[in-house]
């Protein structure tokens, strides 16, 4: 049906919100805080009431009844009249009718239409990975990224006799969860395809510190090992690399990346970049469909580049922004990315980026509590924080703020790390 | 149990009961305006401010060295100032007020 009529006032208007975790559900909660009047309705494939992801791989992994921690209670949505279906695919958007089209058939209109649908986890095509069951038929691979998921690895756990788990991928997904199983008394193996662990995402420095905690936490880390198939006995199965070794397992934790959902968007023909491409206030090459979190890529004005970031901090800064541009016309605020890890006892903050850095400043308090500040010449772009909110803290504020950082007072562990000390004004 | 009154920056009070949990997850378990708690309660975002009255700062605690160094990324920040998801609901809040910072 074309949209011959004329439209109800802006605030009156019907908005579909396809996807609710933390994007989705803090765009619709502050749209509505924002005034909008109209239906906001928020569709989501996984049937579960919407829970932080996070800590999945730590707390909710470590505790008995594996429960998740819901982002709001079910009244809360009720209250502000938000309509949350879950357990519901979309299959389809129309632009040319605004509508979208659920698995069941059933059609939804829409007056704005935001596309918070995050990624899914990559599965490589490992020979074998798919036939890792145990004697009923059950998976026994897993990804970490539903609540489901981390229910499903706690029961192969929890009936598995020798506790033996490989983990396929080093990176934050992949460690996180190692930390988990040993607190849980598991064996752990984690293979990683690169030379060294996060090399990704961090320094050498960090990684080396990283390596030798999960060491020293009883994981056997073994990097630069390629897995090329999975082989299986009555009652174990077997993570065989490119080189010949093999490693035993009850069950295999697969954390190698993810895979953007951007097909709703590809099929309805968005501008890509990357991710959906997305302007400063979320909006995508269609002015009423609006992308939000991991699925988006986005011109960072601080770094001056096209980024994709896959973090809570940018999906719930990003549903505020497009949702109060969209109320309220407001202006953004430029995003300074921000990530956090909890391992064993250490609780790693980092905060910016630091692709493209040629000098670390290293602050050691104690091998325990220190902090890697990455410099592109003077300019500061990412501090990376262990057991250091200090540190995390100032470097915000610095990068937030433009203010260049003294590097000799830095490295100086006589001068207390403090605000009046350290940045230059 | 804990019966505890928010008043949002909006000075909208919102009165919430509980017995478990941190102040943070009943707070946004119940719409608080204003705490987020987008970290999930493990004292990373500093999104989840409150000021307490200076008698109920006395009897909850001083943050620790975390959590007052994570409040610094706070300009609003003052001598009662708490991460309310570093506080855990017991009888010892009941009837307390706590005004939001954002």
């Amino acid at each position: 049906m074309q949209n011959t009529h004329t439209e109800p006032n802006l605030l009156e208007q019907s908005v579909v919100v396809i996807g609710a975790s933390h994007g989705g559900v803090n765009f619709a909660f502050t749209l509505r805080q924002q005034g909008w009047l109209g239906k906001i309705t928020l569709l989501d494939s996984d049937p579960e009431l919407p829970y932080h992801r996070p800590p999945l791989s730590k707390k909710t992994l470590q505790s008995d009844d594996v429960k998740s921690t819901p982002l709001k209670v079910e009244k809360a949505y009720t209250d502000s009249n938000i309509d949350l279906c879950l357990g519901q695919r979309v299959t389809a958007i129309n632009k040319q009718s605004k509508t979208i089209t659920l698995k069941c058939g059933k059609q939804i209109a829409f007056h704005k239409l935001v596309i918070a649908t995050g990624c899914s986890p990559f599965i490589p095509p490992i020979k074998g990975l798919i036939d890792t069951v145990d004697d009923k038929g059950n998976a026994q691979y897993f990804a970490m990224r539903t609540h489901a998921d981390a229910v499903a690895i706690k029961t192969a756990l929890n009936k598995s006799n020798d506790k033996q788990v490989v983990i396929i991928g080093g990176g934050y997904i992949g460690l996180e969860s190692a930390s988990s199983f040993i607190a849980l008394g598991a064996k752990v193996t984690v293979i990683e395809k690169q030379q060294s662990i996060l090399s990704r995402v961090t320094s050498a420095v960090m990684s080396d510190f990283l390596t030798q905690l999960h060491i020293s936490k009883g994981v056997d880390l073994q990097t630069a090992k390629d897995v090329v198939q999975i082989k299986h006995t009555a009652n174990k199965h077997y993570v065989v690399c490119s080189d010949g070794t093999q490693y035993p397992a009850d069950f295999i934790l697969v954390g190698v990346g993810v895979r953007l959902n951007t097909e709703l968007a590809v099929t309805a023909e968005l501008a890509l970049e990357q991710g959906i491409k997305v302007n400063d206030v979320c909006q995508t090459s269609h002015p009423d469909i609006f992308s939000i979190g991991d699925c988006t890529s986005h011109f960072n004005k601080i770094y001056q580049r096209w980024i994709r970031l896959e973090s809570v901090q940018n999906a719930v800064e990003q549903a505020k922004t497009a949702a109060q541009f969209l109320a309220k016309n407001s202006e953004p605020v430029p995003a300074l990315p921000w990530f956090w890890s909890d391992q064993y006892e250490y609780k790693l903050q980092i905060v910016g980026l630091s692709q493209g850095y040629n000098e670390i400043v290293v602050r050691e308090e104690s091998p325990e509590q220190f902090s890697l500040w990455y410099f592109i010449n003077d300019t500061l772009l990412c501090v990376e924080a262990v057991n250091h909110a200090k540190a995390y803290v100032l470097g915000t504020q610095a990068i937030k703020q433009n203010i260049k950082v003294n590097k000799r007072i830095l490295s100086d562990l006589a001068t207390p790390l403090a605000k009046q000390h350290l940045l230059e004004t | 149990m804990a019966k505890v009154i928010f008043i949002t920056k909006t000075n909208d009070a919102v009165e919430v009961e509980g017995d478990s949990g941190s102040l943070m997850e009943l707070a946004s378990a119940n719409g608080v305006t204003g705490i987020d708690g987008d970290c999930g309660g493990v004292c990373s975002c500093a999104t989840c401010h409150i000021y307490l009255t200076p008698d109920d700062f006395k009897k909850v605690g001083t943050p620790d060295e975390i959590e007052s160094d994570m409040l610094e990324l706070d300009d609003n920040v003052t001598q009662y100032s708490r991460l309310c998801c570093q506080i855990e609901v017991s009888d010892n809040i009941d009837g307390m007020t706590f005004r939001v910072a954002n």
